[in-house]
């Protein structure tokens, strides 16, 4: 499944940091089309921020990111274009409060992508179909779990075609009951082909669907490789370390 | 609520809220009805009753002066839709430019901040009386003779929209921040991002606060009068005059409070309404 040929997304010593401290220190790394790339690492190592700066929403002091093969983060790129085609879901979902769940993902596709308004909202619908909630199609967000929020934004970040999807921590905010519907979602995506960055602290979803693992600490990358290489022969002491602490607590 | 299958403690607990209940309906009755019957006893005590009740309610004064402060209400009805249409205009324009970050409009935020500033310390009198007399003083040929009460709504919409500039402001301001990034992650652009997010939201949020100013304005309507306008104001200014009574001003303040109940009662509705989803089961 996964295009090996050129890498969708390529990120070159990314280096970020607020005013004296220095959040990423030089991180490189790669995802090929239809691949599935997890960053883990404790919280403040750096693995929101490194979404955050793929889709252009914090400033970088060093580094490049680029796009098939385009760099985005020259300054005289159109961001808001960039953005289009850089899905972002957020930990704490988002969703547009004032706009039923239909409008939330019509919304981009009809201002942004110029779609008729039947046409994305046959779009929409059909994806609120495939996650089970086309019957909530007009209600609001605060009318519905957690869990079904999470999966409304993800298909709205999906519905405008992103070329990488980026999942900031998607589960985290949930009831352990809610996550599963999630990560099944995920699942599917992953089945249809989506490329996909994600930062997560659910190891064992990592490992299950994610095909290659980096691990931060402190900005910088302190090991990857392959997911089932990763998590079974850890090379460094302090991934070992990291790894025996996650799943003590989540047991 | 008479469900047979309360249990001895919960018939217990309805038997004593409705003894408190009737309890406290009696002591308001009787607390409303004693400070009534102070006052009426107490009003008619004074010495100057007898002159205040003839000079102030005249009955036949009142019908006589009512078609012209009612004629000047109607004036004040124009005056009042006009410049409230102008302000919520002009008011969300303001918020708009305080809230640009980028640096190329900071001369704007800066004279947006500065006329904010002014206006709202301003007191209301003193813009209508500068602009009622300064813009005629200016004697620009093109303009004609301007209506007073044209130059009425120019002060009323100066003065107000820096109000209402600064509760648009806030509801912008309240709006969370994470919506205004959700947008502009999926490609809105800024301009789009604030029109079809961040707007809406504020906007439904500020419904009550801009209200409550639309009840101010409605009283200052009239003001006008100060500058010639013939409005309900001034209309029973001139009734007074031919009548020596001041029975007039009593119609045109009684016109106002009529005007101003249903917009008042509208605002504790909406405020009532969001307070509720806000703070659904909170009764205390």
């Amino acid at each position: 499944m996964i295009d090996w040929t050129r890498p969708r997304l390529r990120v070159v010593n990314l280096k970020k940091s607020y005013d004296a401290k220095v959040v990423l220190d030089g991180v490189d790394l790669e995802v090929f089309p239809g691949q599935i790339v997890a960053v883990i690492g404790s919280s403040g190592s750096g693995k929101s921020t490194v979404l955050r700066c793929v889709n252009l929403l914090e400033d970088i002091q060093d580094g490049q990111i680029f796009l098939e093969g385009r760099e985005i983060s020259e300054p005289d790129v159109n961001q808001d274009q960039v953005r289009e085609e850089i899905g972002l879901v957020f930990q704490s979902f988002n969703l547009f409060a004032h706009l039923s769940i239909l409008e939330n993902i019509t919304l981009a596709l009809i201002h942004v992508k110029k779609l008729p308004k039947d046409e994305a909202r046959k779009r929409a619908l059909s994806w609120l179909e495939r996650i089970g909630l086309a019957e909530k199609a007009d209600s609001y967000p605060d009318k519905l779990s957690g869990g079904q929020q999470q999966r409304t934004a993800i298909v709205r970040a999906v519905a405008m075609e992103p070329k990488v999807l980026l999942l900031d921590e998607v589960t985290s905010a949930l009831d352990p009951e809610l996550v599963g519907e999630v990560l099944s979602l995920i699942k599917d995506l992953k089945a249809n082909g989506t490329t996909i960055l994600m930062a997560t602290h659910e190891l064992s979803f990592a490992r299950e669907v994610a095909d290659w693992v980096i691990f931060l600490e402190n900005g910088k990358i302190l090991e990857q490789g392959e997911a089932k290489e990763f998590f079974d022969n850890p090379k460094q002491p302090r991934t070992k370390e990291f790894l025996t602490r996650m799943i003590k607590r989540t047991d | 609520m008479s469900d047979s299958n309360a249990s001895e403690a919960e018939l217990r607990r309805r038997v004593w809220r409705a003894k408190r209940n009737r309890k406290s309906i009696m002591v308001s009755l009787l607390s409303t009805l004693a400070f009534a019957a102070l006052v009426w006893f107490g009003l008619l005590a004074t010495p100057g009753w007898e002159r205040v009740q003839s000079s102030f309610f005249d009955w036949e004064t009142a019908v006589a002066s009512f078609p012209r402060v009612f004629d000047g209400l109607m004036l004040n009805l124009r005056v009042l839709l006009a410049s409230g249409v102008l302000v919520l205009v002009f008011g969300l324009l303001l918020a708009i430019f305080r809230t640009l970050k980028n640096p190329i409009f900071f001369p704007l935020r800066v004279l947006t901040q500065a006329y904010v500033d002014l206006f709202r310390g301003l007191p209301l009198i003193l813009v209508l009386y500068l602009v009622g007399f300064g813009i005629p003083g200016l004697r620009i040929e093109f303009l004609g003779r301007i209506p007073s009460e044209v130059l009425g709504i120019i002060a009323l919409t100066l003065t107000y929209s820096a109000y209402v500039s600064e509760v648009f402001r806030a509801g912008i301001e309240a709006v969370h921040p994470a919506q205004r990034l959700a947008a502009r992650s999926l490609g809105l652009s800024y301009p789009k991002s604030m029109r079809l997010v961040v707007l809406p939201q504020a906007i439904r949020k500020v419904v009550p606060p801009l209200m409550n100013d639309f009840v101010a304005l409605q009283k200052d309507v009239g003001l006008i009068s100060v500058l010639g306008a013939i409005d309900a104001v001034r209309g029973a200014q001139i009734e007074v005059a031919k009548f020596a009574n001041f029975t007039p001003y009593v119609v045109a303040g009684l016109l106002f409070v009529l005007l101003a109940i249903p917009t008042v009662r509208l605002a504790d509705r909406i405020q009532r309404k969001y307070s509720e989803r806000e703070q659904a089961g909170n009764t205390l």
